[in-house]
């Protein structure tokens, strides 16, 4: 028998850590196309989150409540600093503001019916508010943007409350952007602009320079509306600990905190990866300057950016927050990236539509293309037919339910009747760097990096 | 048709604006006083009535802000955002505006017989702008729709990013923004600037006046633009 030596072929297949495929790919298409990419949602890539905490419950030394019996509260009271009328809402999740343009208008409707079953808000956005979004939102908050794209004082005044954006955390620091494709003639009307002209909105205010300024402009939106209505300003998490007190200084009734993870309809690709702060570093920063000014519970804190399950929910109350806006996860509840759309009840492949953006479920961020394969960020008549208002609503009222109860179920495990009743005590931190962002002993220790 | 008049000196802001706001219809008056503004912030903001208010004196920010139907007259010079967002109707002003005016505004007619500060017009989504003396720089900035009238000069980038609103300018400006350009004055436009000076009660001959409009070149992505703007 021959005993012949194999010889196997080796192939090299070492990646290199610093240019890796995705690099690689990013330089290859910036070398075909020269323009950078523009994309939607929010950052891909991982950083310290709520998934780093984790909730001490009730043992011995604490005391929880019966799961399914004994009550507890999620009743949210938001803008009782000068507000003659605060909203009161059933539950501490809201839904962040997300334009018509950005969205179909069936979609508008539907997280306003789904919000309204909630008894929650929802937010406008930068275009304007609809008919079917005031319609349909018991509680509708409506945005002061740079762009003022549909800004008037009749929808002012139909307000609930109002919110001067100053910056979101997708993008801190830059303005809306809505390409060609979905500005179709009743967006354009809106928005006052040429139909199909690639919208790139301001990304300061006309009519205001800082803080001084921003306390004239919130004081005239509040002799506009008779001081009724409670105000709120939006910054995207930078330097948050300052702007949460430059917001509180200016006289917001409400300070909403967008973290780096939050999500919106098109921006390049670097601003969204590498602009901001994580949403955990920035609650905490944002809770040390309500308290250093002794205004916590004077001035609510809505935390917003990659806000996900009820236990995200329960942590941002924990760390102080009064409310937390959702925005990406409740597009994934009306069925953005999944493999079907829903008409009647039946499902239809979204397949091909995924297929022709060169993507498939799970991976797509191309809501700036206004080609939604299930209906959800677009203005095509066809593709936004794909989003039917009562399914949506219902998806969209079904997440939220979810939410709630994992909410109510972490918070009676710590034994409290009220969710707002969580504390920092309740938590640990999995990772040093959660600790050290969160302020919040990692687990097992009474160790906190930095303190 | 009475007057009816407040003293700032002695009837806090407030009252006024809710006045306006929720007791003028039902009272029937369509001429309103306000003495002693003394530059105060936010006066007669948020008016959706057709009265006229006549301020008597300096006023701060955002006079007659988000004006409707209203004429508000201002008998002395106004501080920023000055008829910012007006939807409709008249806001004139016999001194002088600081930055923003006419910012954003969708519809109406602002007249400022003095002199104009920074980024005035900026936004503008539909409204007229008439501009007795000069503008700042960055006036027009991003401007929508509507149209201004400039009887001075302008300061540097005038018309930056414009997209449909046409500036009229008698004097130069120190530099056009980008994609900001002069264009032959048409029949139409001569027309548009007469009745725009009449309105305002200013004389000028219109073919004194030159035509600035946006050359549309920033409309959509362009990767060989070179960030030029």
């Amino acid at each position: 028998m021959d005993m012949k030596p194999v010889h196997i072929k080796r192939r090299s297949t070492e990646e290199s850590a610093g240019f890796d495929r995705r690099i690689i790919d990013y330089i290859q298409n910036a070398a075909a196309h020269g323009l950078y990419e523009i994309r939607g949602l929010g950052a891909k890539r991982q950083v310290p989150h709520f998934d780093d905490l984790l909730f001490l419950a009730g043992s011995l030394s604490r005391y929880p409540l019966e799961g399914y019996r004994e009550k507890c509260t999620t009743k949210t009271l938001l803008g009782t600093r000068f507000a003659k009328k605060p909203i009161e809402l059933d539950i501490p999740i809201t839904i962040a503001g997300m334009s018509f343009g950005a969205l179909s208008a069936n979609v508008k409707e539907a997280l306003g019916r789904a919000a309204t079953e909630m008894g929650t808000s929802t937010t406008t956005g930068d275009g304007g508010m609809t008919q079917e979004e005031r319609g349909s939102s018991k509680t509708l908050v409506y945005q002061c943007l740079p762009s003022r794209y549909g800004f008037n004082p009749d929808d002012l005044r139909k307000a609930d409350a109002i919110e001067v954006v100053i910056g979101q955390g997708a993008k801190p620091g830059g303005g809306g952007m809505l390409l060609g494709q979905k500005v179709n003639p009743r967006v354009a009307k809106m928005r006052t602009l040429p139909e199909g002209v690639d919208q790139r909105s301001a990304c300061r205010h006309p009519d205001w320079t800082g803080p001084d300024d921003l306390a004239i402009k919130i004081q005239e939106l509040r002799e506009m509306t008779d001081w009724q209505k409670p105000i709120y300003v939006k910054v995207g998490a930078t330097r948050v600990f300052n702007d949460v007190k430059l917001a509180v200084h200016s006289g917001a009734d409400v300070v909403v905190v967008d973290g780096m993870q939050g999500g919106t309809a098109a921006t390049q690709t670097c601003f969204i990866e590498h602009v901001g702060i994580p949403t955990l570093a920035a609650v905490r920063q944002a809770v040390d300057a309500l308290e250093d000014l002794d205004m916590k519970g004077t001035v609510q804190l809505i935390v917003s950016g990659g806000i996900r399950t009820g236990a995200d929910v329960a942590k941002a109350l924990a760390m102080g927050a009064d409310a937390v806006a959702i925005g990406q996860g409740v597009l994934f509840a009306l069925g953005c990236n999944s493999e079907t759309y829903i008409r009647g009840d039946q499902h239809f492949s979204a397949l091909e539509g995924y297929d022709a953006l060169g993507t498939a479920p799970g991976f797509c961020h191309h809501c700036h293309t206004g080609k939604c394969p299930v209906g959800v960020t677009t203005q095509d008549a066809e593709l936004e037919q794909r989003l039917q208002p009562e399914v949506g609503a219902r998806r969209v009222r079904n997440y939220l339910k979810t939410l709630n109860m994992e909410l109510t179920t972490i918070a009676r495990a710590c034994g409290k009747q009220n969710v707002h009743h969580l504390e920092r005590e309740d938590l640990v931190a999995l990772t040093v760097e959660a600790a050290a962002m969160s302020g919040i002993p990692l687990a097992g220790t009474n160790w906190v990096p930095g303190r | 048709m009475e007057r009816v008049s407040f003293d700032l000196a002695k009837t806090p802001l407030r009252e006024v604006n809710a006045y306006l706001h929720q007791q003028l219809a039902a009272d029937d008056h369509r001429h309103v006083e306000v003495l002693n503004p003394d530059g105060a912030h936010n006066i007669a903001v948020g008016l959706d009535q057709p009265v006229t208010v006549e301020i008597h004196g300096h006023a701060g920010y955002y006079a007659a802000g988000m004006n409707k139907d209203a004429t508000v007259v201002v008998h002395g010079s106004v501080g920023t955002g000055v008829a910012e967002n007006m939807m409709s109707g008249k806001v004139h002003v016999k001194g002088f505006a600081s930055n923003g005016a006419g910012a954003t505004a969708h519809g109406g007619l602002l007249v400022i017989e003095g002199d104009a500060g920074l980024r005035c017009g900026i936004s503008l989504k539909g409204g007229d702008i008439v501009v007795g003396g000069s503008v700042g720089s960055f006036s027009a900035f991003m401007a929508q729709a509507g149209r201004m009238v400039i009887c001075g000069n302008a300061g540097d980038a005038l018309g930056d990013s414009l997209y449909e609103a046409v500036i009229y300018i008698r004097g130069e400006p120190k530099s056009l923004g980008a994609d900001a350009r002069f264009e032959p004055m048409t029949d139409a436009d001569y027309t548009t600037v007469g009745e725009l000076l009449r309105k305002a009660g200013l004389h000028h001959d219109p073919k004194t006046f030159k035509r600035i409009a946006s050359a549309r070149g920033l409309y959509h992505w362009n990767a060989d633009a070179n960030q030029e703007y």
